[in-house]
């Protein structure tokens, strides 16, 4: 299931709701991204979360069936946030349910990395510099092509 | 065509989208981007340098050698940072 919302999310709520009445699960791997309050120019007071609404569905969907097809799931939660955030507050939560444990770390690392680099977002921060553009890394870059090659 | 911009595309261009009607020898996403930047501002200014600009036709991650018409929506965005 994917969700794109302004609002917080109850992360305990979530996990239970996963495994609730599912007893062919056998393991939760969860990850769950937060605003730091350290930037490259400074402390930053908020992060300005902006969205194409429509294309981040279709793209999260996509990212969520390509889980299913790499590894044995029961569930897959991507709940990802927009709007404006303060340090401290939960950006995105991923959680995947799977028999065994495996599948459900491996799964869950691989989705947070191609969320880095195929959900349309953009972070704009405001700190003592003013606003400033998050620019995309080069290392997030990395972690989701590698998931390219090694299956290849 | 629908064309839409986010990011630092969308601030230094100034709006979040709009409709336009590009001449025909718009025939893909580069000269979309050559022909935006002709009406200077913050279009020559967001557009500059088309190696930072990625682009999505119809909501589909895509190259700047895609052909485009005019019942595409286009969008044109800073590399993604999600997560």
């Amino acid at each position: 299931m994917i969700r794109v919302q302004e609002k917080d999310f109850d992360v305990g709520l979530e996990l239970s709701r996963m495994t609730e009445n599912h007893h062919e699960v056998g393991a939760q791997s969860v990850f769950v991204g937060l605003v730091r309050d350290m930037a490259n120019t400074g402390k930053i007071s908020s992060m300005t979360l902006e969205h194409y609404p429509g294309m981040t569905e279709k793209q999260l969907a996509t990212i969520e069936e390509e889980a299913h097809k790499r590894w044995s799931l029961n569930d897959v939660l991507i709940i990802h946030r927009f709007g404006i955030l303060q340090p401290g507050d939960r950006i995105v939560l991923v959680a995947t349910t799977s028999p065994h444990r495996t599948a459900s770390l491996e799964s869950c690392q691989f989705i947070i990395d191609w969320l880095k680099t195929k959900a349309p977002f953009w972070k704009l921060e405001s700190g003592p510099l003013g606003e400033v553009w998050v620019d995309s890394q080069e290392k997030d870059e990395r972690a989701a092509i590698k998931w390219d090659t090694e299956d290849s | 065509m629908r064309l839409l911009y986010f990011g630092w595309v969308r601030a230094r261009i100034g709006i979040s989208g709009e409709t336009l009607d590009p001449p025909r020898n718009v025939i893909d996403v580069y000269s979309l981007i050559d022909w935006l930047k002709m009406r200077g501002g913050g279009y020559q200014e967001a557009l500059e340098d088309p190696t930072l600009i990625r682009v999505a036709v119809n909501q589909e991650i895509t190259t700047l050698d895609t052909q485009i018409h005019h019942s595409d929506e286009v969008a044109l965005f800073p590399p993604m940072t999600g997560g």
